[in-house]
């Protein structure tokens, strides 16, 4: 199902995790929640590949089975934005106030 | 083509995103930022791929996207955490469907595919399975049973271990129906490691579980052939990883002791408090009265807030107290420790939720020099933060870690259910010092006792003239 090689790809991995392992450097420990939160959400990124399967799957129980994989990666995605949204909302709220 | 600039686009925000939500003034955006490059991913593919299988997608996204909707804007900010986990394993669950999945599509599996086909599968039952436990631990809904403390868990998961390699190798070797036990014992797997994890240090293991779901996320990248995955997967690994060291070096804890060292103090917590209340030497026990007394006359108050505030419920009630007591002409400030509530961070959004303003709260550096100057700190739920014997105690487990110097204020006040260890199972020496008093009782009922004694005291009527 690749069409890439593994050569690329694990190059691809390797100057993903460095980048992964600059970005977070300093963060003041208010943020680690959000972050978390925000980091996990992006994690849900695999519902790509949850619609490749569905559209590739040739017969309804693999289509149906992609459905629950989107539907379980959708759930990650869009209830980690909101909830992450939620908290730094208040934050927004609280430092406006200050 | 499109697909290919959608997708670098999508990298580019996504890094800008991570990047972003490590600040205070950016964060929000960030957020957003993020959010989008996931939707330009999502176009990006289907523009490729055309929309074959639509009504499917339709179902996931209801479903999925639907329950998300309703839960993440239902639910209570002091359930943070476990409902990240939850959102988490749910991320490893979406691995390790897809893994199982692309298995039943048509056409030869090569050696990588298989390889990565069975990283995903692990690494996602292991997120799912273990991130649930984290969730259900959070709750309180699941105790950490006696037995995963003795040594013979780790041949539990060790055999788990290898059993689950002895599968891979079957899959490996051409039998495809080797993923059904691989699967379960990966399950299995994921439940046995989190299970003899104490709950005070769920908030590493989630965020380590968090790092796994990248991992997945990756390797499901590699299933599928997508760079993308593989980039927001390894990016998220990565972070997750960092995070959860950051976590460990404010509690004073190496990774490997929170994960294979068992929940501290399980033992003596096991043994009963009463054996905790015996060890204890003068301990003074105040009423709420005496406490408000106190309070009346002091003109600078210091709150220590910890979970224990977190798990009554109490921040509203406290920032009523507070908000009289300033009527009253006392000094308010909160004194917040970096792992103050269940996570670090999660204190700030509880008093941030119950509308404490943003300068009162005061990080460890600030306050601690400010202690000597203060009438009276009020300690609610919090314990090994304020443990003195981190400081001058060279035997205590604690010591080495920073903590809030309230043992140097004119007098202490503990609001405590009983005199149970903090989540290290550590005595307090702060309990038996001389200014120090112990309220005995719920967090919020404590302060709501406290708000009616200033009322009788004549507190009230001035502030609300004000008002």
């Amino acid at each position: 199902m690749s069409d890439f090689s593994l050569n690329e790809a694990l190059w691809v991995l390797l100057l993903g995790s460095l980048l992964g392992f600059e970005l977070i450097g300093k963060v003041p420990p208010t943020l680690h929640t959000p972050l978390m939160s925000g980091a996990n959400a992006i994690s849900g990124i695999t519902l790509l590949a949850a619609l490749a399967l569905i559209g590739q799957a040739p017969s309804p129980p693999l289509q149906a089975l992609g459905a629950v994989a989107l539907g379980f990666a959708l759930f990650n995605v869009i209830g980690g934005f909101l909830v992450t949204d939620r908290m730094l909302a208040m934050f927004r709220r609280r430092g406006g106030a200050a | 083509m499109n697909q290919l600039l959608l997708d670098l686009t999508a990298v580019l925000l996504l890094a800008l995103g991570l990047r972003g939500l490590a600040k205070l003034r950016t964060a929000r955006t960030a957020n957003g930022l993020a959010a989008l490059a996931i939707g330009l991913a999502v176009v990006g593919l289907l523009l490729n791929q055309g929309l074959a299988g639509w009504p499917w997608m339709l179902g996931g996204l209801a479903l999925g996207g639907g329950i998300g909707v309703v839960l993440a804007l239902r639910v209570p900010m002091t359930a943070m955490p476990e409902t990240v986990a939850l959102f988490n394993g749910c991320g490893g669950m979406a691995s390790l469907l897809v893994a199982l999945g692309v298995v039943g599509l048509p056409g030869p599996m090569g050696l990588l595919a298989t390889v990565s086909v069975l990283a995903s599968v692990v690494v996602g039952a292991i997120t799912f399975s273990g991130s649930l436990v984290a969730m259900a631990k959070l709750q309180e809904w699941l105790d950490t049973p006696a037995w995963t403390q003795r040594q013979a868990r780790h041949a539990v998961n060790i055999t788990l271990a290898v059993a689950c390699l002895v599968c891979c190798v079957v899959v490996v070797q051409g039998q495809l129906l080797g993923l059904a036990p691989l699967t379960l014992l990966a399950l299995l797997l994921g439940i046995g490691l989190t299970l003899p994890i104490g709950g005070a240090d769920m908030p590493v293991v989630i965020s380590l579980l968090n790092s796994y779901s990248g991992v997945a996320a990756a390797a499901a990248g590699f299933v599928v052939g997508s760079a993308l995955l593989i980039v927001a997967g390894a990016m998220v690994g990565a972070a997750g990883l960092i995070l959860t060291q950051v976590m460990c070096t404010a509690m004073n804890r190496s990774l490997t002791s929170v994960l294979f060292g068992g929940a501290l103090g399980a033992s003596s917590a096991a043994a009963g408090g009463d054996k905790e209340a015996e060890s204890y030497g003068r301990i003074t026990s105040c009423s709420a009265e005496e406490c408000a007394m106190a309070l009346e006359q002091a003109e600078r108050v210091v709150f220590v807030p910890g979970y224990g505030l977190a798990v009554a419920q109490a921040q509203h009630s406290l920032r009523e107290l507070a908000r009289l007591l300033e009527g009253h002409g006392v000094e308010v400030s909160y004194a917040i420790h970096p792992v103050a509530g269940r996570m670090p961070g999660h204190m700030n959004v509880l008093l941030a939720e119950a509308d404490v303003p943003y300068d009162q709260l005061i990080e460890m550096d600030v306050i601690n020099p400010e202690f000597p100057r203060t009438d009276v700190v009020i300690v609610l739920g919090a314990n090994d933060v304020v443990n003195p014997q981190a400081k001058n105690d060279p035997t205590s487990p604690l010591f080495g870690m920073p903590v809030l110097e309230v043992d140097q204020a004119r007098s202490v006040y503990v609001v405590k259910r009983g005199l149970g260890a903090g989540y290290a199972g550590i005595k307090n020496g702060l309990f038996e010092l001389p200014q120090t008093a112990m309220v005995f009782g719920d967090a919020k009922a404590v302060i709501n006792g406290l708000i009616t004694e200033l009322r009788g005291l004549g507190v009230g009527k001035k502030a609300l003239a004000t008002v």
